[in-house]
C-alpha cells in the first residue's frame, strides 16, 4: 500500500481495523442454503459487511467479523437465516 | 432497480468499532457502493469517527477527514477549492455528518457552503440524538422521547430541518432511510451527477440510542416510513416528489399505520405506555405527524 508522507496522523484503511470482531458474537447467524432465494437482503443490510455475495448472488456469513446483530435473520424473508447460542 | 444491481464493492470494511446493529454503517455500506472510489468524506466529532476505528488503522477504504463537530461545511467547501486547483473534477466531496453536527452545532457551516455554492454532498444521518456521547438530546430527537438530558421525555418537537435546507434554494435536497436502500442508493447516484450543494438525511434508527434490540434496526426505520412520521421525498430545481410509500401517503392512497405503532417498539418511549398510558403526549406526537403531512399537502399537493 502506498503510504504517505504528511506532518499529520494518518491511519491506512484495514479490514478487521479493531480485530476479529467476531469475538463479540452471542448469537450465531446460520444459513439454511436450500432455503436460500438469493434474494440479497441480508448482504445489503448486514451492518458489518459480514455477508458474502458470492458470484452466483449465493451468501456466506464472514464469522471473522460477524458481530451476531440478527438482522439477517430478521429480514430474510424466507427464514434461511437462525441465530443460534455460541457455544 | 433491485438488489442484484447495487455493486459488490466495498468501501467500509468489516471488523470496525461499531456497535453491532448499527445503522450508520448499514448507510455507509450503500451510500459509498453508490459514490464509488473516487470520494473524499468529510467527518466531524459523531459516532462514525469511533467506527473509523483505532489509529494506525482505518476502516474505511476511501479517503476521509476528520474535523471538528462545527466545520464539516467549511472543510468541504476548502476540499473542492483545492482540487479545482488541481484540475480536478472527478472527485465527490462528502459530508457525513450526525444530527448533531447537522442540526446543532454545523448548522452554519453547511449553511455558508450551500450559500458559496460548493459542488458537495452534505449527508446527514440521523439517529435523532449525539449517541457518541452517550444519548444526549439533539434538535432533531423526537417530542416525548428519553433521552440521558431530557429523563422525562423531550419537551419540544424537532426542527423541520428539510425546510431549513430547501430555503437555501440548493438544487438537490433528499430525506432517505437505511430500510429502503434501493431509494438511498438511487438519490445519491442522482446527487452525484448533480453540480452544486446537495442535501440527502438518512433515518438511522440505534439500537442502544432508541432502546431497541440490535436485530430490529431495519424493522425500526421501515415502521418510521409507515407511520408516516419520517417521509421519503426528493427536493429536485424546488419541485418535491415524494417516494414509495411516502408517496402514496401523500396521495392518500396509504392509510399510516398508528404512530404509536413505532413509539411502542422503543424503550425510550416506554414512559408514555407504562405504567400508564400517557394519553396526553401520544396524542401530541400524533398531531405532530399530522400536521406535518398537512403541510405538505398544503404546500407541494
Ligand atoms: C465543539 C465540540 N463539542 C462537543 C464535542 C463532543 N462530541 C463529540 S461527538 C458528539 C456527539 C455527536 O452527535 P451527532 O452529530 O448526532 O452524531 P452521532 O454521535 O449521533 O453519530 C459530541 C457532543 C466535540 N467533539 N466538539
Ligand atoms: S435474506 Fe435469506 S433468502 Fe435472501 S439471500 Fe439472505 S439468506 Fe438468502
Ligand atoms: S448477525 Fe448481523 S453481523 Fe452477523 S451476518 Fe447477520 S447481519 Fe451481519
Ligand atoms: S451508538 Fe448507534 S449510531 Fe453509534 S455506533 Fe452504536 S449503533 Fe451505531
Amino acid at each position: 500500500m502506498k503510504k504517505y508522507d504528511v506532518v499529520t496522523t494518518l491511519s491506512y484503511p484495514k479490514t478487521g481495523a479493531m480485530g476479529k470482531t467476531g469475538t463479540w458474537r452471542i448469537f450465531r447467524p446460520i444459513l439454511n442454503k436450500d432455503k436460500c432465494v438469493k434474494c440479497l437482503r441480508c448482504w445489503i443490510f448486514c451492518p458489518e459487511g459480514a455477508i458474502i455475495r458470492k458470484e452466483d448472488d449465493s451468501v456466506e456469513i464472514d464469522y471473522d467479523y460477524c458481530k451476531g446483530c440478527g438482522i439477517c435473520a430478521r429480514e430474510c424473508k424466507v427464514k434461511a437465516i437462525t441465530m443460534e447460542r455460541e457455544e | 432497480m433491485s438488489l442484484k444491481d447495487l455493486p459488490k464493492d466495498e468501501y467500509l470494511l468489516p471488523g470496525s468499532a461499531a456497535c453491532p446493529g448499527c445503522p450508520a454503517t448499514i448507510g455507509l455500506r450503500t451510500v459509498l457502493k453508490a459514490l464509488g472510489k473516487k470520494t473524499i468524506l468529510v467527518v466531524p466529532a459523531c459516532c462514525t469517527a469511533v467506527i473509523e476505528s483505532w489509529y494506525p488503522n482505518s476502516s474505511f477504504n476511501v479517503p476521509l477527514l476528520n474535523i471538528a463537530f462545527e466545520a464539516s461545511g467549511a472543510a468541504a467547501s476548502g476540499i473542492v477549492s483545492a482540487l479545482k486547483q488541481k484540475g480536478r473534477d472527478d472527485i465527490n466531496v462528502v459530508v457525513w455528518a450526525g444530527d448533531g453536527g447537522t442540526y446543532d452545532i454545523g448548522i452554519q457551516a453547511m449553511s455558508g457552503a450551500f450559500e458559496r455554492g460548493t459542488d458537495f454532498i452534505y449527508i446527514c444521518y440521523n439517529n435523532q440524538i449525539y449517541s457518541n456521547t452517550g444519548i444526549q438530546r439533539s434538535g432533531a430527537t423526537p417530542y416525548g422521547a428519553w433521552t440521558t438530558t431530557t429523563v422525562g421525555g423531550k419537551g419540544e418537537f424537532p426542527k423541520d430541518m428539510g425546510a431549513i435546507v430547501r430555503a437555501h434554494r440548493i438544487p438537490y435536497v433528499a430525506t432517505a432511510c437505511i430500510s429502503y436502500p434501493e431509494d438511498l442508493y438511487n438519490k445519491v447516484r442522482k446527487a452525484k451527477e448533480i453540480r452544486g450543494p446537495k442535501y440527502i438525511e438518512v433515518l438511522t434508527p440505534c439500537p442502544p440510542g432508541w432502546r431497541f434490540p440490535m436485530d430490529r434496526t431495519v424493522e425500526m426505520g421501515r415502521l418510521a416510513v409507515e407511520t408516516g412520521v419520517w417521509p421519503l421525498y426528493e427536493y429536485e430545481n424546488e419541485e418535491m416528489t415524494f417516494n414509495g410509500i411516502s408517496r402514496a401517503i401523500f396521495e392518500g392512497k396509504y392509510k399510516r399505520k398508528p404512530v404509536e405503532d413505532w413509539l411502542k417498539l422503543q424503550g425510550r418511549f416506554s414512559h408514555l405506555f407504562k405504567p400508564k398510558r400517557d394519553e396526553e403526549r401520544i396524542k401530541r406526537f400524533e398531531k405532530f405527524v399530522d400536521d406535518m403531512w398537512e403541510r405538505f399537502r398544503k404546500e407541494f399537493g
